[in-house]
């Protein structure tokens, strides 16, 4: 489904940062695949150059069979089928939280008014809030918000979705609720990417987990593997910090 | 007891009567130390004089358009048909019946006067300011356009729309309207009328060039403001716009337009009022706005300081209407 091969990304402001170094790696569908590791380690560059939020300075990565760096591609086409989720939920401020989860619906999939509408009834009743439907996102919690975020990248029925540390903005009692949603898309064979320091949620969902240093992939493996007999020295130190 | 506590509440400062009453002491001050001013100035005011320029009344004479005699007089209600013949044709004339100063079998000649009537017509005050409210509208909607296209434009990364934009800000915010005025109706005006003659079309009225100098330089303005307004939303907007498929313009326009819009509301009506009275510069280029029609008044009336003031008080009154509207709907964003 996923497929990076050989991508570098380097940052020249304000100083000169290696974001990404070499990075290959393989998601199948269907597979849930958690990238950790410490701040600055690339991740995040990671997950937003394949929707090519970021632009990989070299190298190559297809979503689908579709080659994302090829400047012949149709990358709102892609977009639409690669949904993200933002770690401060990036919600449209002057909509309401149903005309968030139509508006690009509407705009992008021409879908009719009724066809948007009863999606965004039926997303919000998964996440868990249709009585919200009118509110505006300000009016709304943390954790509410980005269960609103996560229906509306679902919206567009994509292929893929793209965490990107979607729980650290949140205050902790509100991280479960955010989490179970995600467990459930999970459950329901959704291929996603998810850049998090959420520990229990890859150990319980992962399929893969990759660890990620300095712009490189250090080490990939079952979440079983990665937290009972790591081979790097870099990830036993991480997983010592962070557990 | 209880009434200090409400007080509290609602966040009012100790002594808030008090200082009410000093605010209405200053404007009771203020507007009697002008009133003492212009009472001290060997000047005679004749306010009575102003509404005149206004709206008068205006008598319209009805003239005889052959020679002939007065065949008949005829009282139809108010009117009053006067029929003239020359022994061959017969035209008939209405006036109104207490104005009519000819008399049956009355020989006239070409150009008498049969009757008259009076009709109110707008004065000159009420002509300029018109004008000017046309100008100020006119430029205002173009300056918006301008602007909201520059805005976006210089926040482009191709260098032709960004540098263009960037020299077109710098060159009019940094030179005096008068001389861009000039400019647009001597220069360019020149120009373009030379060319619509060559492909024989008409002169374009001074007017418009008005219009165009005013709304090229509130749009220089705005663009600056709408850059700004564009700037403060935060990236994460356009982000989430995009990954979800949405083009640079569909984000632009359902995203990143509406949330700027509302914060760059407050300076842009700042602008679109210092345009409205920026239009009283136009004068210069013989357009009759309010100043310049203000100024012909002076030089018939010579009452300087009467309708100078009323000119002051009738742009008052357009800034304040706009003033009014802009609060109206931000207070409608504010709730949507």
């Amino acid at each position: 489904m996923i497929e990076a091969n050989d991508v570098n990304k380097t940052f020249h402001v304000p100083q000169e940062v290696k974001a990404l170094v070499n990075v290959t790696t393989k998601i199948e569908a269907g597979e849930v695949v958690v990238v950790c590791g410490p701040s600055g380690s690339g991740k995040s560059t990671f997950l937003r150059c394949l929707n090519r939020l970021e632009k990989a300075d070299s190298g190559h990565i297809w979503i689908d069979g579709i080659d994302v760096l090829d400047a012949k591609t149709n990358i709102n086409k892609l977009r639409a089928e690669v949904g993200m989720v933002f770690q401060s939920f990036n919600l449209f401020p002057h909509k309401t939280v149903k005309e968030n989860i139509t508006l690009a619906q509407k705009v992008v999939r021409k879908r009719s008014r009724d066809a948007c509408e009863q999606k965004a009834d039926a997303l919000l009743k998964k996440v868990g809030i249709q009585d919200k439907s009118n509110a505006y996102p300000d009016n709304l919690s943390g954790g509410q918000q980005q269960r609103v975020a996560i229906a509306r990248a679902l919206a567009m029925d994509p292929k893929v979705m793209l965490f990107d540390e979607p729980t650290s903005a949140l205050d902790p009692e509100m991280i479960g609720e955010v989490l179970d949603v995600m467990k459930t898309l999970a459950r329901e064979g959704m291929t996603m990417v998810v850049v998090t320091h959420e520990m229990g949620f890859a150990r319980e969902v992962a399929d893969r987990v990759i660890f990620m240093d300095e712009g490189a992939i250090v080490e990939v493996g079952t979440p079983e593997h990665f937290f009972t007999n790591p081979t790097h020295d870099r990830t036993k130190l991480f997983l010592s910090q962070i557990l | 007891m209880e009434n200090s506590k409400t007080n509290r509440v609602s966040g009012r400062p100790p002594h808030y009567n008090l200082w009410v009453g000093v605010f209405f002491v200053i404007m009771a001050v203020g507007i009697g130390l002008f009133y003492v001013a212009t009472q001290r100035i060997s000047y005679n005011w004749r306010w009575n004089r102003v509404p005149l320029y206004f709206a008068y009344e205006d008598v319209v004479e009805i003239a005889a358009e052959m020679d002939g005699e007065v065949e008949s007089i005829e009282i139809s209600g108010d009117e009053a048909i006067i029929k003239v013949t020359d022994g061959k044709e017969v035209q008939a004339y209405s006036v109104p019946k207490n104005s009519v100063k000819v008399d049956e079998k009355e020989i006239i000649s070409y150009g008498d006067v049969l009757g008259s009537y009076s009709k109110w017509k707008p004065g000159l005050l009420i002509i300029g300011l018109w004008l000017t409210l046309k100008l100020s509208v006119l430029a205002t909607i173009l300056g918006i356009i301008i602007g909201v296209a520059g805005g976006i434009a210089r926040l482009s990364s191709n260098p032709a729309l960004k540098w263009t934009t960037m020299i077109y800000v710098e060159l009019i915010r940094g030179s005096p309207l008068l001389v861009q005025i000039l400019l647009w109706y001597f220069v360019i005006g020149t120009v373009v009328n030379d060319l619509m003659a060559v492909y024989g079309l008409g002169r374009i009225p001074t007017f418009w060039y008005g219009v165009a100098s005013l709304a090229c330089f509130a749009g220089a303005y705005v663009t600056e403001i709408v850059r700004a307004g564009i700037q403060s939303i935060h990236r994460g907007q356009t982000e989430a716009a995009r990954s979800l498929g949405m083009s640079y313009a569909q984000s632009m326009y359902h995203v990143i337009m509406p949330q700027a819009m509302r914060r760059i509301l407050p300076p842009l009506a700042g602008q679109f009022i210092s345009l409205i009275k920026d239009s009283s510069l136009l004068g210069i280029i013989a357009i009759r706005e309010l100043t310049k029609a203000a100024r012909e008044v002076v030089t018939a009336s010579l009452q300087p300081f009467e309708i100078f003031m009323m000119c002051a008080v009738l742009y008052l009154v357009l800034t304040f209407t706009l003033s009014m509207f802009v609060q109206h709907l931000e207070r409608r964003m504010a709730t949507s």
